[in-house]
């Protein structure tokens, strides 16, 4: 094979492409996301059609000399892949689609582990509050999160207010960091569950020890 | 001959294209899929004898010469891989009739989890038996799809949570393993692993260190190796039990298998490599750890999922032919063991209407035959003798022991700790879901995802269908001496490429044509 006739130009076009599509991919709006894997996909079908050497004639029999033709592989891997990210983009919006309508925004969850840590952050405060409200962990079990922390109260109840008493100025610090969020207009996921309309009237209590 | 080698991809698939046709009947869609599953594992069954006692089996598809057209081959390890997936396929899918995840909630389910399990099994088998990188891409690619289809079947708000993770992670490193193919070719101009075997060679070592990294990652990323394995825990769970079970066994155990292929034939090592060691120290470590901190059943067996990957990765990271064997045993013993503690993980929360251990009890009176089917593969995914979780185990730690080092010692420490670690975790699901006095119902209801969406009967075919797989499991016991003297011999034939080429690459260059 010859050497690859890479040019310039079409190495920073895939760079840029890579580039864009990881940053987008670390954004936390589906729809970013599905635009970052687009971008990611045609930066790897550009680079497989780049390394398939230089260019030339189709490559038919019988249409032109062999060596004038392009190399014919990369160009069916490149094809195959692009069928593959198209099915997969496709899909990936369905999902998009199906998760706003059942969750009423495109975000991605936060995963069950940072549920359980801001769930378990709110039950101490909580804890610290005067009352202990059975609405509030109602409102909580309709929310995404799957989670048996208060199952398990009889247990590590007393480590848990151990903590509780020693945290409490970091929780009341979160609660106020995600109010801060808010008001810039990018509320994260630990301030719309805290003060999102589906407990709204709880909130208060809530907050306020 | 060839044509045993090509079966196991085609027949799935027409399989499943018949069966969109049959979409009103049911009951011959059922009956096509297990006699295609079935023929399958007889006819692996078959490769395993025919490529123990005659060597690797090739063919050509197309009647194309290797380097050009699409190759499949079999060797021992393929073959003796495909034997154990179809055995495990076939026991979920007999689950899955009994348990009515054929018609999960809606009209045409049924259709749809038939037909997309069939192509899973396709896809599962084209990885085992391709010789091509590519062609390795469009296995997983039929492998992931159809898992993203299954775990997103039911649209509930936690399975749509959990299939996106899945998808975009899985989805990312797919493109990883296609930039990874890109600069595979530019640097050698072939995607032919044999092929790759010979041109590899001649590439600096500072490029072909990059690219086995590449690949590292790629197959790192499937196989959940540890500072990639974050999706996992948190998208199998969701999934109803025989899905998950289909999905724990298989799919990861076919990344190690690439990592296995590709590492061995194309980016080999001499002597045992340092990254791949620490890899899998702290998959064991973090695995172990994260499965004693949860309380859902299906998660913590997740964890454990992950961490005894690392008894693969340390394996091959030993690169010898004794590590290798050691991998290869306990590949078999883990797809069967890790199916079946799924699925039993669906019984009990079949009986006991919840995941969670600390709210079930009283299962070991009330069912004890579900006790027996979790006893046993518990025990053995925890090593204790002597069941075929010991024989692998022990298998590693002999290579571990006769590799020697400061290194493989602390591996050696590891996997003891991770092994004590599993052994805890289970016998805490023990104690609290078997032994326990059975607890009052509690008042506040289940919070949602923790149990699978399973209907809280268990019918028979579900029970029979463990039990087939746990007798599998305590058959790999009882022969385990003809067992490891196979994997030993696979692992000596991976370790020489040679042997892989000469079948893939015959020097005349004639082919092996159907």
């Amino acid at each position: 094979m010859t050497p690859t006739a890479l040019n310039l130009t079409s190495a920073a076009v895939v760079g840029g492409l890579f580039t864009a599509g990881t940053y987008l991919l670390l954004q936390r709006s589906l729809m970013r996301i599905l635009i970052g894997i687009v971008l990611l996909g045609h930066a790897t079908n550009l680079l497989l059609l780049l390394v398939g050497g230089r260019s030339g004639r189709a490559p038919m029999v019988g249409t032109s000399a062999p060596e004038q033709m392009s190399n014919p592989l990369p160009q069916g891997m490149a094809l195959t892949s692009i069928v593959i990210t198209f099915a997969l983009t496709t899909f990936l919006l369905a999902l998009a689609y199906r998760s706003w309508t059942l969750l009423g925004d495109d975000e991605v969850r936060d995963d069950v582990e940072d549920a359980r840590i801001v769930r378990l952050q709110r039950d101490l405060s909580a804890h610290r509050g005067t009352t202990t409200d059975p609405e509030q962990t109602d409102a909580e079990q309709t929310g995404t999160e799957q989670t048996d922390t208060e199952q398990d109260s009889a247990e590590t109840d007393g480590s848990e207010t151990a903590v509780g008493e020693t945290d409490g100025a970091e929780t009341d610090g979160a609660e106020t960091d995600g109010a801060r969020d808010e008001e810039e207009g990018q509320p994260t996921q630990a301030a719309r569950r805290g003060a999102g309309p589906a407990r709204g009237p709880d909130h208060p209590e809530g907050s306020t020890p | 001959m060839s044509i045993l080698v090509v079966l196991p991809m085609i027949a799935p698939l027409l399989a499943a294209g018949v069966i969109l046709v049959l979409r009103r009947h049911p009951r011959a869609q059922r009956l096509l899929a297990l006699a295609v599953i079935g023929a399958m594992a007889a006819d692996s069954a078959a490769l395993v004898v025919l490529t123990d006692t005659g060597g690797p089996i090739a063919a050509n598809l197309g009647g194309w010469p290797a380097p050009i057209g699409v190759t499949l081959v079999a060797d021992r390890l393929s073959a003796l891989l495909l034997l154990v997936s179809d055995v495990v396929t076939f026991a979920v899918f007999c689950y899955a009739v009994g348990q009515g995840a054929t018609r999960d909630t809606s009209r045409g389910d049924n259709t749809i989890f038939t037909a997309v399990y069939l192509c899973l099994v396709a896809g599962v088998a084209l990885a085992y038996l391709t010789a091509d990188l590519f062609n390795l891409f469009v296995a997983f690619e039929l492998m992931l799809v159809s898992s993203y289809v299954l775990i997103t079947l039911g649209t509930t708000a936690s399975r749509i949570r959990a299939g996106m993770t899945y998808v975009i992670v899985s989805l990312t490193s797919s493109l990883l393993f296609l930039t990874m193919i890109a600069l595979v070719y530019a640097a050698t101009g072939t995607v032919n692993l044999a092929d790759l075997a010979r041109e590899v060679g001649g590439l600096p070592d500072g490029l072909r260190a990059a690219l086995g990294l590449l690949v590292l990652v790629v197959f790192g990323i499937k196989a959940a190796a540890v500072p990639l394995h974050f999706w996992l825990p948190d998208s199998y769970p969701t999934a109803p039990a025989p899905i998950t079970a289909v999905l724990a066994a298989l799919l990861t155990k076919v990344g190690v298998y690439a990592l296995i292929r590709t590492h061995t034939l194309v980016f080999s090592h001499d002597g045992t490599w340092l990254l791949l060691l620490g890899v899998a120290v702290l998959t064991l470590l973090v695995g172990a750890l994260g499965a004693i901190a949860q309380e859902d059943l299906n998660r913590m067996l997740s964890f454990l999922l992950v961490s005894h990957i690392g008894y693969m990765l340390f394996g091959l990271s030993l690169f010898t032919a004794i590590g290798l064997s050691g991998v290869i045993l306990y590949m078999v013993h883990h797809i069967l063991t890790q199916a079946t503690l799924f699925l039993v993980g669906g019984l009990v929360a079949g009986y006991a209407g919840t995941s969670v251990p600390r709210r079930a009890g009283g299962l070991a009176a009330a069912a004890p035959v579900v006790a027996v089917l979790f006893a046993v593969p518990a025990l053995s995914l925890a090593g204790v003798p002597p069941l075929s979780g010991f024989v692998a185990k022990l298998a590693l730690l002999q290579a571990g022991s006769r590799a020697g080092g400061v290194a493989a010692y602390l591996a050696i420490a590891a996997m003891l700790a991770a092994s004590l670690l599993t052994l805890y975790a289970m016998v805490r699901v023990w104690v609290f879901a078997f032994w326990r006095r059975p607890r009052p119902a509690s008042p506040d209801p289940e919070p949602p995802g923790a149990a699978p969406a399973n209907p809280a009967t268990v019918r028979r075919p579900m029970i029979a269908a463990t039990a087939g797989l746990v007798a599998a499991g305590v058959a790999l016991t009882v022969f385990a001496g003809p067992l490891a003297g196979l994997t030993g011999r696979a692992a000596e034939d991976v370790l020489r490429p040679t042997v892989y080429q000469d079948v893939v690459l015959p020097a005349a260059g004639a082919g092996g044509g159907r």
